[in-house]
């Protein structure tokens, strides 16, 4: 047994260290925050709120925090703390288990979400909460569930409840938006906000391939977006192409960008990469934003709305031939149609989408991603091609973004430029890097989470961008594989 | 062609090609020693210009009247203070991830940066703002409609740049701190072996590079008299192009690389078209990337395992 010595704490150093900490922050936070610029004067604004806007407080929060730490480090307690959040989790790869699809396991995620659904059909019940909110949020908890059963494979043999689970979840979530809009729970405020999600959800799926999987940072994902949107709209305008044509095609002409813009690129040192498709949103936003002729330039373009067998979701048909959706079905006007239509068309793509991507990930060309992530050089010795499967990764990458794209020209019904400024590059980016990049079923959180919060929480929409930096460094120092650790889905091979 | 229009574009592509060049001074020295894109430079450097005009105005309100004093004072602090952020961002968001994951540090690079244009976007209004014009005066070449003019803030912007990358090369040619920088850049295991502290010099790095960033803020910023909190984005895309131009990793590389951007970027807009010049510079970096990606005074990748 070893005898523990309790050394005394050094109040003195810790003393020094926060003042040190503070000065520094003073220096750094201190000009920028508590001296506004006012034309050539300045205004000194030294007692200035709120907090994370005063250099000064901050000062003083930091110096205080450094000297609890300092202090806090010193006793055994301390010590014992930073030992446990000292190590660092494995890095590498995680390979599911067999356990991972037991009964158990999977019934686990079902029970929690059939359970918080319940609590929230009960607290609207008793007028606790808003019942719109509350049946919006059912439907995310199923969609979230469901992209778990989707997003986990079956061993060869074996049995798993997904199943059966997965068709039923599936069914329940077309059928349950149609039956909430008929009792008046889904208005179109709310189908919107969930259409921008899954639209989210899409695009952080797709930037995951490339981000996560692949492991190429690229920071001009919503040029391929863009790509998709603007080619519904042009394309209407020019060619009189529909919503499903472009759905078929759009993805194709992303991919083909996505090639052309990578492969000069992949070949070399991956960090280009990040900085050359930086520069590639910019030019693709700066070419429809100044040539009026095509684009429309910051003016837009207007985008056509979906239809179903050539009927149109209209209030009267613009075609010629052609009949309204609600007068075929001698129901009532209502622009709610058009919206839960979108809806539940982009619900069945996301699903197809996430089980996609799921295979892929199982195929070769995922593992292929995945290990070139980890070393290229090992992969490349072992005679895979690196130029090819990255291209591979940026192209799918591009192709789902393209098709994100046609449903937000369709959903907005109109096109312009500010929707694909960098911010939203960094929202995409943010969305996986928060998710677990390489885990599907964290980037479907991640999407909800960052694109439904602000809905909720209006008053800080100031700072969101702010937060999305800090969350990035520190997400980035505390747990670079994300919240979600990502599994491997299992190889058995035959007979084993 | 007409000829002083072409004097005048390749006066005015030098002034900025001088600027893109010290800013890419940061990009090249920060990826020659750890090998990664410092994407918050760019907004670094805007960072400077805000501190720029709040050390100016300060001066101002203590009634300095003297340009050159003041000038010169301004100059010093926002290098300071610049200084003072380039060594903490790398000790904040980069230092804890060595060793970590590749994407890891560009990660933190995008949320730094984020925080800066946010930052001073939130603390000084999202509104342009601006200087007044401190030196005036210009030299004329040439006589009646057709003449060709530089500005004494140009012929300013360029001793200056001239002089720090004089200053520059002195320091790490010819310093024993400079010879250590060179060590670390070579090899930095071997270079910590040799007892070169390691951590310490790539926080220099990152102070040079801000240092320069913040003297092209103040020319810049002197020059033009207007900036937002957006300026370091396009800014920073261009310079990150003049120092792969140059052959990213060498320093006379980076001014070289600037110069000759900041001639053909002058020219394009003058010639060709002014809405494009963003487009055209990007596609040169493209083009150099296909055709050259070691640049003009680059050593070639040689990728070790």
């Amino acid at each position: 047994m070893r005898a523990k010595v309790h050394e005394p704490i050094d109040f003195g150093h810790a003393l020094r260290d926060a003042l040190v900490t503070g000065v520094l922050t003073l220096l750094v936070l201190g000009p920028v925050t508590n001296l506004v610029l006012d034309g050539y004067a300045i205004t000194a604004e030294l007692l200035r709120g709120p907090l994370i806007v005063n250099g000064i407080g901050l000062a003083l929060v930091v110096a205080l925090g450094r000297f609890v730490v300092a202090v806090g480090v010193q006793t055994p307690a301390g010590r014992d703390l930073l030992t446990r959040f000292g190590q660092k989790g494995a890095h590498g790869v995680t390979v599911e288990t067999a356990a991972d699809n037991d009964w158990h396991r999977v019934l686990r995620p079902l029970v929690i979400g059939g359970a918080l659904s319940l609590l929230l059909l009960v607290l609207s019940r008793f007028g606790l909460m808003d019942v719109q909110r509350a049946a919006a949020l059912v439907l995310i908890v199923l969609f979230v569930v469901l992209g778990q059963g989707l997003g986990s494979l079956r061993r060869r043999g074996q049995s798993s409840p997904w199943r059966i689970l997965v068709p039923l979840l599936f069914v329940a979530g077309l059928v349950l938006p149609l039956l909430f809009n008929a009792w008046g729970l889904f208005p179109k405020t709310w189908i919107g906000n969930l259409i921008l999600a899954l639209i989210y959800v899409l695009l952080g799926l797709g930037l995951n391939i490339v981000v996560g999987l692949a492991g190429l940072l690229d920071l001009g994902f919503v040029a391929f977006y863009a790509v998709g949107a603007y080619f519904l709209a042009l394309g209407a305008q020019y060619f009189g192409i529909g919503f499903w044509t472009a759905l078929l095609c759009a993805p194709i002409l992303a991919a083909c960008c996505g090639a052309v813009l990578g492969f000069p690129v992949l070949r070399m040192h991956g960090d280009y990469l990040a900085i050359v498709t930086l520069g590639f949103g910019e030019i693709i936003r700066l070419i429809l934003n100044n040539w009026l002729e095509v684009t429309g330039g910051p003016n837009g373009a207007p985008a056509p709305g979906p239809s179903l067998f050539g009927l149109e979701f209209g209030r009267v048909a613009r075609g010629e031939g052609n009949t309204p959706f609600h007068e075929f079905f001698g129901l009532e006007y209502s622009a709610d149609y058009k919206f839960l239509f979108i809806y539940l068309v982009l619900f069945v793509v996301v699903a197809a989408m996430i089980r996609f991507i799921t295979r892929l990930r199982a195929m070769p060309m995922g593992r292929a991603w995945e290990a070139l992530r980890e070393d290229e050089i090992a992969c490349r010795s072992l005679g895979i091609n690196h130029v090819v499967v990255k291209l591979t990764a940026f192209m799918m990458g591009a192709m789902t973004g393209g098709i994100a794209g046609v449903f937000f020209a369709t959903y907005q019904g109109f096109v312009n430029p500010t929707s694909f400024n960098f911010f939203e590059s960094v929202l995409i980016l943010a969305i996986v890097v928060l998710g677990g990049m390489g885990s599907t079923l964290g980037v479907i959180i991640a999407a909800l989470v960052l694109t439904l919060l602000p809905e909720v929480l209006r008053d800080f929409a100031d700072y969101r961008v702010l937060l999305f930096g800090a969350l990035m460094v520190l997400m980035m120092i505390w747990r670079p594989r994300g919240l979600i650790r990502p599994k491997r889905p299992a190889f058995a091979p035959k007979g084993a | 062609m007409d000829w002083h229009i072409l004097g005048q574009q390749i006066i005015n592509g030098l002034t900025l090609g001088s600027i893109y060049g010290l800013i890419a001074i940061g990009y090249t020295m920060v990826y020659g020693i750890i090998g990664m894109i410092n994407f918050a430079h760019g907004d670094v450097y805007m960072v400077s210009a805000y501190l720029m005009a709040i050390t100016l105005a300060v001066i101002h309100f203590f009634g300095i009247d003297s340009v050159f004093f003041a000038l010169l004072l301004t100059l010093a602090v926002t290098m300071a203070l610049t200084g003072l952020y380039g060594w903490s961002i790398e000790r904040v968001a980069y230092r804890p991830l060595r060793g970590s994951t590749r994407l890891a540090p560009l990660i933190s690079a995008i949320g730094i940066s984020l925080l800066l244009q946010n930052y001073v976007q939130i603390s000084q209004g999202a509104r342009v703002q601006g200087i007044p014009t401190l030196i005036e005066g210009t030299i004329r070449f040439g006589s009646g409609e057709d003449f060709v003019q530089i500005k004494y803030v140009q012929v300013l912007i360029l001793v200056a740049s001239l002089a720090c990358m004089a200053g520059l090369s002195w320091l790490i040619g010819g310093t024993n701190l400079g010879r250590q920088c060179r060590a670390v850049q070579q090899d930095r295991k071997m270079a910590a072996i040799l007892g070169v502290n390691t951590d310490r010099i790539i926080s220099l790095v990152f102070v040079i590079g801000a240092v320069m960033a913040a003297v092209a803020g103040v020319l810049v910023t002197l020059n033009y008299g207007s900036f937002d909190f957006y300026v370091g984005f396009v800014t920073g895309i261009k310079a990150f192009t003049a120092a792969v131009l140059g052959g990213i990793g060498s320093l006379p590389g980076a001014m070289l690389g600037g110069l000759i951007l900041g001639l053909l970027e002058s020219l394009f807009s003058g010639f060709v078209n002014t809405d494009y010049k963003d487009v055209f510079s990007f596609a040169v970096l493209v083009g150099v990337l296909i055709f050259k990606p070691s640049g003009l005074l680059g050593r070639p990748e040689v990728e070790k395992v």
